[in-house]
Formats: C-alpha cells, sequence, structure tokens
C-alpha cells in the first residue's frame, strides 16, 4: 500500500517538476512558438 | 496521403481495393480539357484512391509567360487555380520571414482528413472498443465469476513483488490512468461533456487535461522503463507458456490451474503489450510534446518501404515527404489508436487484479500473498521461491570459516 501511495505521489512531483524544468528551459509553448515581436 | 498511411495502419489485413479500382478508372480527361472528371468525384466522393497527378502537377510553368512587352506579357505564366494548386500541394516556392519550414505549409488539406478520422472514426471505433471491453469483462464474470482461491488459505504468506517493483507498477500504472482519462477528456470532451457541463466546464477540464496530460507523460515514461527493466528477464516465453496457453490459464479450458513461474504466458502478454504499444505511444507522444522538432513518421515509412511490405499490400511506396504539420497528424492518430488498444488491454488487467480473482490485488498491494494463492497460480515460481529463501537460511546460520 505504501508503494502505490509513494508511486501516486511520485507521478505528482514528476509532473509538477516536468513543467517547471521545461518552462525554465524555455520549451513552454509560448517561448517556442511566438516571437519577440508577439506580446506576453 | 494522411489517407493513404491511415489506411495502412488500420487495415493491413485488407485487400487494397482501392488500388485495384484505381486501375481501373479511365484516365481519360479530354472532355474537361484534363480537369477532373464525374467519374473522379464519383470516385473520391466513394472514397477511393485516385491518381490525383492530373490537379497535382498542373501547376503551370512561369517560363511560358508572354513576353514582358506581349499582350498579357504582364501576367506571368501560372494562373491563380495553378497557383492555389501548388499551394495546396505543397509545391508552391513559398517564402516567410518567420516561422521556419511550418510556416511556409500555407495550405494543407491532409489536416481536414485528419480532423474528419479524429472527429468520426477513432471517436466511433475507440469508444466502442472500450465499451465493448467493459461488456466482455462483465459478461465473463457472469460466466465464470471470481476465481477463488482453491485451496483452503495458509495463513503464511510470501513476498511477491519487492517494494521497488511495487513502485514502478504504480508509477506506470497511476500515470497510465490519468493519461487514459485526460485522453478521453481531450477526445470526447466536446460531444459528451459540452453538452452536459455547459462549455465553460468542458474548457475548463481541457485546459486540466492538456496539462495533466502534457506533464504526467514524463511519469509514464519513467515507470515504463522501471518495469521493463525490472521484469524483462521474468518475461521472455517459455515452454511452460504454452501449456498454460492450452490449459486457457486453468480458467477457459481446464479447472486445474497449470504450473507457471513468476509470470504466466497471459502475463506475459500484458508485459509485452505494456512494452511495445507503450513504448510506441511514448515515442509518438515525446513527438507530439515537442512539435515539428521529432518527427518520426517519415523515417519510420522509410524503413517500412525498405521492408517491401506496402508494396506487397498494395499500397506503394509510402510517402516520406510530409508536411510537418502531417508528421504531428500521423502522430496524434497513431498516439491515439495505440492508446485505445491498450486502455483495453489494461481494462482486463485491471479486472483480474481486482474483482476477478481472489488475492490477486494482495501482489501489488501489500506485497505479500498467501502460499496457496502463490502454489494455485505460480506453482514454479513457489517452488524457485521458497529454494531461494532455503538457501538464504543455510547460507546465514553457516559459521563463518
Amino acid at each position: 500500500m505504501k508503494a502505490m501511495l509513494f508511486g501516486f505521489a511520485a507521478i505528482v512531483v514528476i509532473a509538477i517538476g516536468a513543467n517547471t524544468v521545461l518552462g525554465a528551459l524555455s520549451y513552454s509553448s509560448a517561448d517556442r512558438f511566438s516571437g519577440s515581436s508577439v506580446r506576453n | 496521403m494522411l489517407r493513404m498511411a491511415l489506411a495502412f495502419v488500420l487495415t493491413l489485413a485488407l485487400t487494397s481495393v482501392g488500388h485495384a479500382q484505381e486501375a481501373g478508372l479511365s484516365p481519360d480527361r479530354a472532355a474537361t480539357g484534363g480537369a477532373q472528371t464525374l467519374n473522379d468525384i464519383l470516385a473520391r466522393q466513394a472514397g477511393q484512391a485516385i491518381d490525383d497527378s492530373f490537379r497535382r502537377d498542373a501547376t503551370g510553368n512561369p517560363d511560358n509567360a508572354a513576353a514582358i512587352a506581349a499582350q498579357l506579357g504582364t501576367l506571368g505564366g501560372v494562373s491563380d487555380a495553378e497557383t492555389w494548386r501548388a499551394l495546396r500541394y505543397g509545391s508552391a516556392d513559398v517564402t516567410v520571414s518567420a516561422g521556419g519550414e511550418v510556416a511556409s505549409v500555407l495550405v494543407q488539406d491532409g489536416g481536414m482528413r485528419w480532423l474528419e478520422f479524429r472527429s468520426t472514426t477513432l471517436r466511433t471505433y475507440g469508444g466502442w472498443l472500450l465499451v465493448g471491453t467493459l461488456a466482455a469483462l462483465a459478461l465473463f464474470y457472469l460466466v465464470f465469476g471470481r476465481i477463488k482461491i482453491d485451496a483452503e488459505k495458509t495463513g503464511r504468506t510470501v513476498t511477491r513483488f519487492k517494494a521497488i517493483e511495487r513502485f514502478g507498477h504504480w508509477l506506470l500504472g497511476g500515470a497510465f490512468i490519468l493519461l487514459g482519462l485526460t485522453g478521453l477528456l481531450v477526445l470526447f470532451g466536446r460531444v459528451f461533456l459540452a453538452p452536459l457541463l455547459g462549455k465553460g466546464v468542458n474548457a475548463a477540464l481541457l485546459d486540466w487535461s492538456k496539462w495533466v496530460h502534457n506533464n504526467v507523460a514524463w511519469a509514464f515514461i519513467l515507470g515504463l522503463v522501471m518495469v521493463f527493466v525490472m521484469w524483462v528477464v521474468h518475461n521472455i516465453p517459455n515452454r511452460t507458456d504454452l501449456h498454460w496457453l492450452r490449459k486457457g490459464g486453468g480458467i477457459l479450458f481446464a479447472h486445474e490451474h497449470p504450473p507457471a513461474k513468476k509470470f504466466n504466458a497471459g502475463q506475459k502478454m500484458i508485459f509485452w503489450s505494456v512494452i511495445l504499444f507503450g513504448g510506441a505511444i511514448a515515442l509518438t507522444g515525446v513527438s507530439l510534446l515537442f512539435p515539428f522538432d521529432l518527427p518520426i513518421f517519415a523515417k519510420v515509412f522509410s524503413a517500412l518501404n525498405a521492408t517491401g511490405l506496402p508494396q506487397l499490400l498494395g499500397y506503394g511506396e509510402l510517402p516520406l515527404a510530409l508536411a510537418p504539420q502531417e508528421e504531428m497528424q500521423l502522430a496524434q492518430v497513431w498516439h491515439a489508436i495505440l492508446a485505445f488498444i491498450l486502455m483495453a488491454i489494461v481494462l482486463a488487467h485491471i479486472y483480474i487484479g481486482s474483482v476477478g480473482m481472489e488475492g490477486a490485488y494482495d501482489a501489488m498491494g501489500s506485497g505479500e500473498v498467501d502460499e496457496a494463492w502463490a502454489e494455485q497460480h505460480h506453482s514454479i515460481w513457489l517452488e524457485e521461491y521458497r529454494a531461494a529463501e532455503a538457501e538464504n537460511e543455510k547460507n546465514s546460520t553457516s559459521p563463518a570459516e
């Protein structure tokens, strides 16, 4: 049971981590598909 | 082009009816001055494959322009219709100041075929596949009931899965359930939820689903790698699997449970389905996560063409010059088809691991299973387990030399 809960917790951590890291690395959709002339 | 690829994916087993019909079409278009004929239109409406080179290649020739001083000399050698045709079929020389190759595709009519497939065929067949699977499982339960532990429970347990194995399983399983549900919300939300809950609620759900789907994907990939590394050695097919299958796992064709190692043939089928389908879903998913950066289908088609399989099935060579948008459309279609198949397989797995079999959940819950359960379902594994335990005990009690 504990392993299952750890697994589910890891999903949340990985998802938030992925979003944060990819955003920081300029892999967000706004960064990739808009130019400097587009207002953020 | 997209249709051809989809047809290849979906109907590998079918004969090439359209191809035969294409060969039978009369190419004589003198009556229309080379433009499409009624036969072409009817064939297209009937969904038959048509050699559209008479339109695709009719894009004019700038060199044919009248001299500048001649009559019509300023109009060039390409008509408006020819220009639009060139844009539609991707042969126009388009220059864009920003956006790269993606932005140079001004018209991509394959997108409509993709949209139609996603809105009709995919929803219909995918949805019914899941409904049909649930109905089949309900019927299975009614016919066979819950698979009980035949012998009296011993009260003694053995460790079926270690904590790290259960962690990997639930990481993969939990992520897959989230990805499946959010994927279904994205595909069916507009059809079922918007009329029921309103467009605003549906839009908020879609926004949330997109975030979850995009980011939970990494947990799924990690879980997939963990499960593969931990269990691949136990999932290599062997002779006991044939015996297990002949007996229908002790449920379908026989009442005594056939011997099995750590995983029986049914579990091995689930494992390889998850690895192969999950791997392909992950690959196309990553391609979709980084739009236009990681195209894969031109490479896959090239490899398939090299095998000669598409040609053998009458589809000719699969297209290698794919527009960036087309790559994404193929990735999405392949991603969704495989996901539906894997969801159906996983539903069966969830059934047998929960309500379908007494004691099965313990293996992934606490990791401990009753010896009677292990004896019934994995007798060879239990013997090996006991032998290893005895060996460990012997080693730990022998005096150090």
